[in-house]
């Protein structure tokens, strides 16, 4: 298992490596280049610009920059916003942490009801509540998460007042934990809908397929409770193709928080990334196409780990 | 890419052994088709939204794009059905040619990625060696971006607002790498089979075999993959627009409805339900269609739709 975990750590590597690659690539076909906004000004001469130009490096062979500049990344140096003039990296760590505490709600909140939701609807298959819960999952699936975003506010903030309407914490109170949650409320439910509908049906599937196993009905044999059953001997089985199915769920997550964050205000990096895209601030765009990227990564990473812990049926060379 | 794939309603793989194969597999595939009743709903509503958005200048005489702006906000009337926007134009004529944006968005879009995904998926799988690993590596860094950073990127970078031509080969573009990894899988196993050797024994090119002998045994699917690939790229696009990235503001999009309507929301909530309403009916029917092909051609297969946001 160690030897199979440090493989795949390997393997993602050069993965890494060729994403910086990609990002740079992406961000050098951006019309102007760092230069353009002194273009048009009239207090700089074309040799001023040549000057800058050859203090900046520019008139190096793309592969010397790139290279430059990935070495500067790994030392910490992103380079500074062209809008707000803030080194990059402060700016991410500003708002990272704010993503982070999003995404791990829905997440958490999608995984703890979506579960139990899938095992209870799996147990009591064609009943009602099964009938109701799976044709409610196919909405909640379809329905675009923005429009969502935008039910939920005008519902529970804008009619009934019970929720903030956006924001992560209240202009008129001091920053609490339980303040934080008010304001999560309603963006984890945005976010969470969609992996919520997507995996308690996988998990009703998942338990499905796996009680008409021989193993199963041995134990039911032997006179175990059905509920021990579920529990102990089905629900270990029935969630290895979630795992799978989170893992390919994550890049929908990123897309997700963008929008959660745009509808709701919340200040994060999907908001940065926005606003870095209407102010053409390249640095900004590159370190949250990184970020993005480099999590997406890690995050299949742990999942294809977290299958390896779960199944022993697999072999490591 | 997000690929969260609903499984079947009746989670049971269907498979009959009575049935046989052979001339009668279009019947069959349509018994099966037909046994998963919210399809054949689906596909009813999604006739009639299809054949509404086409026929739509003889349905309604108001123009989707031209500004009335004395009948600015309008309530639900006779004369207007869903009432008017903020610039005086009837809601419901604005849902009618919007769902030729969506759909055509949808449809093309979905032509573009499966044809890449096919194409690419079958050359990889078939060729197999150091040109397998290049080009499934090549996917694994395509995949390894969140596909709406990407999109948003390109996008922002070919101009603010993107024409419907362009927004569909964006999509395309970014949507294939999924599928690419399913044909590749199907073709490693089928590329073994024996009949397959026989066709190369008898000398024939390696585009011949892959085209003619092995890939129609890899459709089933890619028809799967497809009916999904036109409601995702339609919800993508309807984000996008949203987040502001989108088609250019005068498309009469769905996407583009919803989003002039945010600062409406609390005094004209219409004007949000409506194409929110119909986008949602539009996408879950084309799920439901997506859902009985999976049950009637390839009930193993985890094929869904795939969600950027």
């Amino acid at each position: 298992m160690t030897k199979y975990a440090l493989q795949r750590v390997i393997e993602a590597i050069p993965l890494l490596f060729l994403v910086t690659l990609v990002t740079y690539f992406i961000m050098n076909l951006a019309p102007g280049g760092p230069l353009s906004m002194y273009l048009h000004n009239p207090h700089v001469t074309q040799s001023q610009i040549a000057v800058l130009a050859k203090q900046l490096g520019l008139n190096e062979p793309w592969y010397i920059r790139y290279f430059k500049w990935l070495w500067a990344l790994l030392h910490g140096n992103w380079g500074y916003s062209y809008f707000s003039g803030q080194p990059v990296i402060q700016l991410i760590g500003q708002r990272l942490p704010n993503t982070l505490i999003l995404m791990g709600s829905a997440f958490l909140v999608s995984l703890g009801l979506g579960i139990p939701l899938g095992i209870y609807s799996a147990t009591h298959q064609y009943s009602t509540f099964d009938y109701t819960f799976s044709f409610l999952s196919f909405f909640a699936w379809a329905m675009p998460s923005f429009f969502f975003g935008l039910l939920l506010q005008m519902i529970f903030a804008v009619k009934l007042g019970w929720l903030p309407v956006a924001g992560m914490y209240s202009e008129f109170y001091p920053p609490s934990f339980l303040e934080l949650l008010r304001h999560l409320v309603l963006p984890t439910m945005v976010l969470g809908l969609g992996s919520l509908a997507g995996w308690s049906r996988f998990m009703r599937s998942g338990i499905l397929e796996v009680i008409r196993q021989d193993y199963i009905r041995t134990a039911k044999a032997k006179g175990l409770k059905q509920r021990t059953i579920i529990l102990k001997h089905a629900l270990k089985n029935a969630l290895l193709p979630i795992v799978t199915i989170i893992g390919m769920d994550l890049p929908g997550f990123f897309g997700g928080a963008v929008i959660t964050e745009e509808i709701f205000a919340w200040p994060g990096m999907g908001r940065l990334f926005l606003s870095a895209l209407n102010d053409r601030d390249y640095p900004v765009q590159m370190a949250a196409l990184l970020i993005s990227a480099a999590l997406l990564i890690l995050g299949n990473l742990l999942a294809d780990l977290a299958y390896g812990l779960l199944d022993p049926r697999i072999q490591y060379n | 890419m997000a690929t969260l794939n609903l499984p079947p309603l009746d989670s049971e793989l269907i498979t009959d052994p009575l049935e046989g194969s052979g001339p009668s597999s279009v019947r069959r595939f349509w018994r099966r088709f037909a046994r998963h009743r919210l399809a054949l709903v689906g596909l009813s509503i999604l006739l009639i939204l299809v054949l509404v958005s086409i026929f739509a200048p003889f349905l309604t005489s108001y123009s989707p794009t031209a500004p009335n702006l004395t009948q600015v906000l309008l309530p639900p009337s006779a004369a207007h059905p869903l009432g008017t926007d903020d610039l005086g134009r009837d809601v419901l004529a604005r849902l009618m040619y919007g769902g030729r944006i969506s759909f055509m968005v949808g449809f093309f879009s979905m032509i573009i990625a499966t044809s890449i995904g096919v194409v690419w998926g079958a050359t990889s799988g078939y060729l197999g060696g150091i040109w397998d690993r290049l080009m499934m590596r090549f996917v694994d860094l395509v995949m390894s971006f969140p596909a709406i950073f990407l999109l948003l990127v390109v996008l922002n970078l070919t101009g603010a607002n993107a024409s419907v031509a362009l927004m569909i080969l964006y999509l395309g573009l970014f949507g294939w790498t999924g599928l690419s990894r399913i044909v590749r899988s199907q073709v490693l196993s089928l590329k073994t089979q024996e009949y397959v050797e026989a066709a190369r024994a008898q000398g024939s090119g390696t585009a011949r075999i892959l085209f003619k002998h092995v890939l129609p045994g890899a459709m089933a699917p890619v028809w799967v993959s497809a009916a999904f690939g036109v409601a995702g790229a339609m919800l993508a696009e309807a984000s996008l627009d949203f987040l502001g990235f989108g088609l250019q503001p005068q498309i009469p999009s769905w996407g583009n409805m919803l989003d002039s309507a945010e600062s409406y929301i609390v005094t004209h909530p219409l004007l949000i339900l409506a194409p929110g309403l119909v986008i949602t009916i539009a996408v879950v029917s084309i799920n439901f269609v997506g859902d009985a092909l999976r049950d009637a051609l390839d009930p193993r297969s985890t094929a869904g739709m795939q969600r950027i946001g």
